[in-house]
């Protein structure tokens, strides 16, 4: 087996997650300056509503695909509703505050849900029902199964119509306008307080496919699962340049491709000191080296402009 | 052409602080008018533009356009009312085309949603079509229609000042401000903004104008209002305003009319 492709393989599927959810870090952080740091336990309440939908419905024997499509439909919601209620209550209270303000109340939001979530689902871990059937196909020497396919060609669609959304429709138009200068925004008659809603809505509803997509890949869901996931996506979301929306998606890739090649060398690098369960330092290497040597990221020109 | 008022500004006060932006500022703007405002720096000009188009809240006083109060400190409706304005520094989209900044100032006018702008309804895709079209109009009435397709950022200073007005005018303003159009301009860019001006009137569009450059002022505006020290201290026709004992006082000092 092909261990350099399979690994490329893995990593475009977790990379693709990434994306999706750095996505929603980015869009936040391009209008408000704001690190949204609950919007990992989006994700974490989407993969469990999702969950939670799916192991109900399951006795009535509905197809599996059926069964995924349901649970999007309702997390989705869920989430959407989750991020319109911390934007207007956690948030906005605090728009004109001093930036650590609603940093704090960030994190207050996410222990809130973590812990929220552990009432509801409890502490254990949940697996998810198989989605798709397990056919996998063979390239190379490298396996790659269909529930992969569809992850990457999935995340790919929703990339490629939320960039057609913000460079195409007169709302992305709105979008690029507020994050640029709300003021002006504003006084163009662009109703900026909606955008921003809009914009937690929309980061939301790919927080919920990327929810159910971690759940259906790696068949885990449990309450803490955002923590780490949302600390991973803001670093795809800084590798490639916070703000920025490609950046947020090459980023996203790419730290997952990094992971997942890392992951699979580790063992070689150390000579067996490092197992692959050491993945996760890859991660914050790749942050660390960001901050350090460019804080603005691969695609971030407009830091500077910003400060 | 009416003599019925287009804006009425009544008793405005605004301090910061300790300083009183705006004693009790009074003015009366007529339909299709252009209407000077001048004053020394920092004698509150462009506060009482930012009083007027929703950015700042007077501390009393009131603005009654189009017949109708104002609401305070909602620049999204103050638009929708009909009033637009531009920048002393001018504030583009930068990273945004030309194009795509006027078509933003259309936002006010469009009544297309996020669902329809999602599903791509027929009358979604007629507005947005429209609003393009209208926004290349606009460009070329400013005299830019060229540089349609570059970043806002990349227009020269002259242009970049006609583009703002184009942004405005998106609005479909029945008033619109402009805050010291002709700052930065040559002799030639200010005779062709003065033009512009013009026919933006003769279009029914009232002008209120902040403006240093006395010549454009006394030669183009209808009414001259002076500020002094955030008092209003004449206002007037030019030829009158220019011969008040206080005008000449606050611009030339106190020796100057002796």
């Amino acid at each position: 087996m092909d261990i350099f492709l399979q690994q490329i393989i893995n990593g475009l599927v977790l990379g693709s997650i990434y994306a999706l959810v750095a996505l929603g870090y980015t869009m936040v952080y391009g209008i408000l300056g704001l690190i949204n740091f609950a919007h990992g336990e989006v994700v974490m309440v989407g993969a469990l509503v999702a969950y939670s939908i799916m192991t109900a419905l399951l006795p009535t024997g509905m197809p599996p695909v059926l069964l995924a499509l349901l649970a999007l439909l309702v997390a989705a919601p869920v989430c959407m509703g989750l991020a319109w209620a911390i934007e207007r209550y956690a948030y906005r209270p605090l728009r004109h505050a001093p930036k650590l303000a609603p940093l704090i109340s960030a994190i207050g939001v996410s222990i809130l849900l973590q812990n929220l979530a552990m009432m509801i689902w409890g502490r254990s871990y949940h697996s998810f029902p198989d989605i798709l059937p397990a056919i996998t196909y063979d390239i190379n020497g490298a396996h790659i199964s269909l529930l992969q396919v569809v992850t990457i060609a999935l995340a790919a669609l929703t990339m490629a119509v939320l960039a057609w959304l913000i460079q195409r429709t007169s709302l992305g138009q709105a979008m690029r306008a507020t994050a640029e200068n709300p003021a002006i925004a504003e006084l163009m008659g662009i109703p900026v307080n909606r955008i921003i809603t809009l914009t937690f809505i929309i980061g939301a509803a790919l927080a919920a496919l990327a929810g159910l997509m971690v759940g259906a890949n790696y068949s885990v869901a449990h309450y803490y699962m955002g923590f780490m996931l949302g600390l991973k996506a803001f670093t795809a979301a800084v590798l490639g340049g916070i703000g920025n929306i490609t950046g947020a998606m090459l980023g996203g890739l790419l730290l997952g491709l990094i992971e997942s090649l890392g992951a699979g060398y580790i063992a070689d690098l150390t000579g067996g000191f490092l197992g692959s369960h050491y993945q996760d330092i890859f991660a914050f290497l790749v942050l660390i080296g960001v901050l350090v040597f460019r804080p603005g990221g691969l695609m971030g020109e407009r830091v500077s402009e910003r400060a | 052409m009416t003599t019925q008022p287009l804006l009425l500004v009544s008793h405005v006060c605004k301090a910061f602080g300790g300083v009183q932006a705006l004693k009790d500022v009074s003015i009366t703007l007529k339909r299709g008018e252009i209407y000077g405002l001048i004053g020394p720096n920092g004698a509150g000009k462009t506060t009482l533009f930012n009083c007027l188009t929703g950015l700042y809240v007077p501390d009393s006083g009131q603005f009654v356009f189009d017949d109708k109060p104002l609401v305070c400190n909602a620049p999204d409706k103050t638009v929708r009312q009909g009033i637009a304005r531009t920048f002393q520094n001018i504030r583009l989209f930068a990273n945004m085309t030309a194009l795509e900044n006027v078509m933003v100032g259309r936002h006010a006018r469009l009544r297309s949603n996020v669902l329809s702008d999602i599903l791509r309804t027929p009358f979604n895709r007629r507005e947005e079509q429209a609003t393009k079209d209208q926004a290349l109009q606009l460009m070329r009435y400013v005299g830019i229609a060229h540089r349609a397709h570059d970043l806002a950022k990349h227009l020269s200073y002259g242009d970049q000042r006609r583009l703002e007005v184009a942004r405005a005018l998106a609005t479909h303003p029945k008033l619109l401000c402009l805050d010291e159009p002709a700052a930065g301009m040559n002799a030639n860019e200010t005779a062709g903004l003065r033009q512009l001006i013009e026919t933006i009137r003769a279009d029914g569009i009232s002008v209120l104008l902040i403006e240093h450059d006395v010549q454009l002022v006394m030669g183009l505006c209808d009414r001259v209002a002076v500020l002094d020290y955030g008092e209003l201290i004449c206002e007037d026709i030019p030829a009158v305003v220019q011969q008040h004992p206080r005008v000449i006082e606050a611009y030339l000092g106190s020796g100057a009319h002796a």
